[in-house]
């Protein structure tokens, strides 16, 4: 067995029964309480006496709930499901300077977004996730992690009014997650991931992503695990030069393709961390026990035990949250009943480096 | 003379009353997208967000008035979409944007349908149609019926022109091509690419003006030139994306008589203003010196519903005020 990584130990509780260690962990966002929602909209609406205080309290106790929710679930690393955060890049444009707020656009459908525009240079108001971690460090058993908006997104997803190029509004911005991170780790953070969903779509942009992140992981203590998530694009496109950024795991989705691009990461040789997605988030359908354990033998393909996390494909907030719970709760099951048979010898590890 | 028209390639964004208003009746999900059969409500709501847009349009004072196209939520593969012999299945990306729309697939012989007539003629004021031009409605489609490219092609093109010739007369018909930049044609598909776009502009009278508008950048050299074979009134640029490989297609292949430039961004929200605009019409002039248009129509380069509506409608009042800037 190779030395376990230095920012993965950390993460061990201190009761886990099996010498092998399989993080398991979610992407972030989770299903919404319908009280939440119903309580937004009779905040936003002036006929009713509940303010943003009684807003405030609601966002408290769902963030509170779902951390309890996951905790409950057993994982190694929780979040808070995102409960204080509308969507990806509106919850940070509303709290970074030079963005404006237009009005919605269509994504598809009757699906919109409120798409911001960069109308001057970006800069740093006010914290973005710092109180949000100390809220949901405060009420888990368990650490946590803090998922975080990339830079890269946060431009692509943005009009730009203001720069010449989206990658200089992406390298300002980087700066900013830097700060945001830096803060973080000073209120006591050590599980940062940023969220690249939009290098999906344009795969040939992955040296502005790694420039980014070389901004983000300035001065970030080396102890400080640092993650990259990507999701619904053509790995190959993207592989093996993500390697090269300055990142301790990348977290993919797989399970959505049935696991159809695990051979991208075999040749060359993986040498990072991977969360490997072990969970559809985009059926209804929960995997059993067994599906998620031959999902977590098929990553032992491409690194060893020491070197996976357990993780569902993507954020979950679009599932039924009784069956986002239930995955979840398989999953771990799935993670630990792999550990004990590793430890007994009864797994055959794919890996085939080192 | 040349004369300069302020127009637009139409697919406006909902008004935001009417985004909500159609959530609310329709729903969120792919199953809930337009089937082209709305009745009751669901009509009235479209109805009247079709009166807004063209009222915004007068108001402007543009020079062609669209009629929004707020139906297709599938963007530019809404003529397939509503169609009996067509299956939608899963949601896919609409070149490369952060939209999505239901990918069509053909399960038989693509015959008149009517759609787009329908809409029009519930649309007074309206007097330039836009279409998909067959090569990019080919290219958004799944085939499961004509069984290779070419056949699709040809059923595509036969199809629109059965649509085409049942339009209401209006001055101008805007077919968007933007798949001829996006996913060019390949030898030999570049002249049936052309031959379908013939197909299609044949069917409107002659007195209608066609415009083969093309967006995403600049077409490559060879499916230029085969679309210079197509018996067009103009062929459209998308200037704000690529300016120089545009002008130099020009210079070397020349144009129809009459041409839209694309100068004012559609997915910006940065307003252009009017001499702006003028400029940038000026610019395209003084460096074809060699070239005398009939009518130049100033537009928006992509579709337009990728704006928030406020910005819409300032670019379509800077879009309209812009010909009276342009010194020729």
């Amino acid at each position: 067995m190779s030395p376990p990584s230095d920012t993965r130990e950390q993460f061990r509780p201190p009761e886990h029964p099996t010498e092998h260690f399989l993080m398991t962990t979610v992407v972030g966002s989770y299903p919404k309480p319908s009280w939440l929602n119903r309580a937004k909209d009779i905040a936003a609406d002036d006929d009713h006496d509940f303010d943003d205080g009684d807003l405030g309290e609601a966002l408290d106790d769902a963030a509170r709930t779902i951390t309890d929710e996951h905790v409950r679930a057993g994982l190694d690393v929780v979040v808070d499901g995102e409960m204080r955060r509308n969507e990806m890049v509106e919850y940070f444009a509303h709290r970074i300077d030079g963005y404006e707020f237009n009005g919605p656009v269509k994504v598809w459908g009757h699906n919109y977004f409120d798409k911001p525009s960069v109308v001057q240079a970006v800069g740093y108001d006010e914290p973005w996730l710092v109180d949000e971690f100390a809220f949901t460090t405060g009420v888990a058993t368990r650490p946590v992690k803090v998922p975080i908006t990339g830079p890269y997104t946060l431009a692509s997803w943005s009009f730009n009014e203001h720069y010449d190029s989206e990658a200089e509004v992406a390298y300002d911005l980087a700066d900013l997650v830097n700060e945001e991170v830096r803060r973080l780790v000073k209120a006591g953070a050590r599980y940062i991931q940023i969220d690249e969903p939009a290098l999906a779509t344009t795969p040939d942009d992955h040296a502005i992503v790694g420039e980014c992140l070389e901004h983000i992981a300035d001065g970030v203590p080396k102890h400080v695990r640092l993650g990259l998530h990507v999701c619904y694009g053509d790995y190959s496109r993207i592989y093996p030069e993500i390697l090269d950024m300055p990142v301790d795991e990348y977290d993919l989705e797989l399970a959505n393709g049935d696991y159809e691009q695990l051979d991208v990461f075999k040749e060359p040789a993986f040498t990072k961390e991977l969360a490997l997605g072990v969970v559809d988030v985009h059926t209804g359908e929960v995997e059993t026990v067994a599906e998620i354990k031959d999902n977590i033998i098929k990553g032992f393909e491409v690194v060893p035990p020491e070197r996976l996390t357990v993780s569902p494909d993507c954020g979950m907030k679009l599932l039924p949250r009784e069956i986002a719970f239930r995955k979840m709760e398989n999953m771990v099951q799935a993670a630990r009943e792999v550990e004990a048979e590793l430890d007994a010898g009864e797994i055959d590890v794919g890996f085939a480096g080192e | 003379m040349t004369e300069v028209l302020a127009t637009t390639p139409g697919l406006f964004p909902l008004p935001d009353r009417a985004k909500s208003a159609l959530a609310d009746l329709k729903g969120h999900q792919k199953d809930d997208l337009i089937d082209g059969e709305e009745t009751g409500e669901l009509l009235e709501v479209y109805d009247r967000a079709r009166r807004d847009v063209i009222e915004i349009q007068t108001d402007a004072g543009l020079d062609r008035i669209v009629e929004g196209q707020l139906r297709w939520d599938d963007m530019l593969a809404h003529p397939l979409c509503v169609h009996d012999r067509v299956e939608t299945r899963g949601i896919v990306r609409y070149y490369d944007n952060n939209n999505f729309y239901r990918e069509p697939v053909v399960r038989g012989e693509l015959t008149y349908d009517g759609d787009v007539a329908a809409e029009l003629d519930g649309a007074a004021g309206v007097d330039q149609a836009v279409l998909p031009g067959p090569y990019s409605l080919s290219d958004l489609a799944t085939d499961e019926h004509y069984g290779d490219d070419a056949a699709l092609l040809d059923g595509i093109a036969s199809f629109l022109a059965g649509e085409a010739d049942a339009l209401p007369d209006v001055e101008t018909l805007f077919l968007l091509e933007p798949s001829l930049v996006a996913d060019p044609p390949d030898d030999g598909e570049d002249r049936r690419a052309s031959d379908a776009i013939d197909a299609v502009a044949g069917a409107v009278p002659v007195d209608t003006d066609v415009v083969v508008h093309t967006y995403w950048g600049a077409i490559p050299e060879k499916p230029y030139a085969h679309l210079m074979d197509a018996a067009v009134d103009a062929i459209g640029f998308d200037l704000v994306a690529d300016h120089d490989r545009t002008l130099y297609n020009i210079q070397e292949y020349g144009t129809k008589p009459s041409v839209a430039l694309g100068l004012v961004d559609g997915k910006n929200t940065l307003v252009e203003s009017p001499a702006e605009i003028a400029e940038r019409v000026e610019w395209v002039l003084d460096n074809l010196p060699a070239e005398s248009f009939e009518t130049i129509y100033a537009t928006a380069n992509t579709e337009l519903f990728y704006l928030p509506v406020n910005k819409f409608e300032a670019k379509l009042e800077a879009l309209a005020a812009a010909p009276a800037e342009v010194e020729l």
